[in-house]
């Protein structure tokens, strides 16, 4: 239980997804003018990613991994297929994308309203297939693990985007030079909160 | 292969096509994309480098396949369509990697296999490869991943000039004897966040040369 506390608050504070390892900076820089948009792309993202994260781990651990297709008998207990890793994971993604954009707007018209344009862009969010990517390196040994810190990863970015959202709503105000404007000193001031973020740095639970 | 009877294939218009994306039409700084990947890889020069050139190979190749089969693809399905052919290039790249620069992969960690959301792939696939014929294709690819790698090799430049004294691995301070007036290396350039301010300067600078790239608000 401490064990997968620990990965929960690692995957939040100190591995966040946007100020350690800049993924989803795409989607991070185009959708946070306002904080109202950047809670619903936040929600969106927790949510593929509690999804997603669990459904790669399977599939690595049965399909590609060397010797994981040993369940299906003896013959194939040599087979590796890890080489397909790429392809398999962004297709698992895309699938359960699309799946979940369409279960939503079957059984909940209203959350479906305010995700339903963020959830097709989250297919070729780096965030998600980095998550992927992430547990497939530090391999976590159990389904239990990979959940924790895809939701961690998920809420890490969330809790990024809607407070440098909120920061760029305050900064209409602000006398900023032309040449920054925008783009430039959105990047900045990403740089800035990293350094803060930094300061999580070492803490071990 | 019909437009290169028509017109030349150095033709001024397709050299344009390269040079824009350089300069004022540069995917990392004028487009926004393919940012993530941007950053992570510039502490040291040579992923880096090797990251520019693997990203330069997947858009230039993916955007001629793209291009070339760009009238028989359904329209709905289009972007399961590019995911594939994108991730089929990654494979190739990153195995390729992994058999004859084994270190520089392992630096690159996950960042390979991102290459294939990296936004600049999709970004141009739907904008030119989808409207246009394989050459004129290819050669945008070429001038968007040359646009993604300068800016990449300047912060990383930069990034590692400062923070590990080093060019390429070449250890040009220490040659130069400035360590013994009391210089000191600077630390801060290596962690994560100096990519972003650095990239934050770039665009800056650029933007102050040309001012017609200044955002309204």
């Amino acid at each position: 239980m401490e064990h997968l506390l620990n990965i929960f608050i690692k995957s939040i504070f100190i591995d966040n997804m946007i100020f350690a390892f800049f993924l989803g900076m795409c989607s991070f820089l185009a959708v946070s003018k306002t904080v109202k948009t950047s809670i619903g792309l936040g929600v969106a993202v927790v949510f593929v990613l509690l999804i997603t994260t669990p459904v790669n781990f399977l599939v690595e651990h049965y399909v590609l991994k060397k010797g994981a297709l040993a369940w299906l008998g003896g013959g194939f207990a040599d087979v590796d297929l890890s080489f397909l890793t790429f392809m398999v994971f962004i297709a698992v993604i895309a699938a359960i994308v699309q799946l979940v954009e369409m279960i939503i707007e079957k059984f909940s018209p209203s959350l479906y309203n305010s995700l339903g344009i963020f959830l097709p862009l989250i297919a070729v969010n780096c965030a998600i297939l980095g998550a992927a990517l992430f547990m497939q390196e530090r391999e976590y040994e159990t389904v239990a693990e990979a959940t924790v810190f895809g939701v961690g990863s998920g809420i890490g970015w969330m809790l990024a985007i809607v407070s440098i959202a909120a920061i760029r709503e305050k900064l209409r105000y602000s006398n900023v030079p032309d040449p920054l404007k925008g783009l430039g000193i959105t990047f900045i001031l990403t740089g800035l909160m990293a350094i803060a973020f930094m300061g999580f740095m070492g803490i071990k639970l | 292969m019909s437009n290169q009877e028509k017109e030349p294939m150095f033709s001024a218009k397709n050299l344009k096509l390269f040079t824009a994306p350089l300069g004022r039409d540069n995917p990392i700084t004028v487009q926004v994309l393919g940012i993530c990947s941007a950053l992570a890889v510039t502490v040291k020069l040579k992923p880096a480098i090797v990251m520019a050139l693997s990203v330069t190979i997947v858009v230039a190749v993916s955007n001629v396949v793209i291009a070339a089969m760009r009238k028989y693809i359904p329209d709905r399905i289009r972007i399961i369509v590019q995911l594939v052919v994108i991730a089929a290039m990654v494979i190739l790249v990153d195995q390729t990697l992994k058999a004859y620069a084994f270190d520089v992969s392992k630096q690159l960690s996950v960042f390979v296999g991102l290459i294939i959301t990296n936004c600049i792939l999709m970004g141009r696939l739907e904008a030119f490869a989808m409207a246009n014929k394989p050459w004129p294709s290819f050669i945008d690819g070429l001038g968007n991943g040359a646009g993604y790698g300068i800016i990449l090799v300047v912060v990383a430049f930069f990034r590692e000039l400062l923070g590990s004294g080093t060019i390429y691995g070449y250890p040009l301070m220490a040659k130069l004897g400035i360590y013994s007036t009391g210089y000191e290396n600077n630390g801060l350039m290596i962690l994560p966040p100096m990519a972003l301010i650095g990239v934050g300067i770039i665009i800056w600078v650029q933007r102050s040369k040309n001012r017609s790239l200044i955002e309204k608000k």
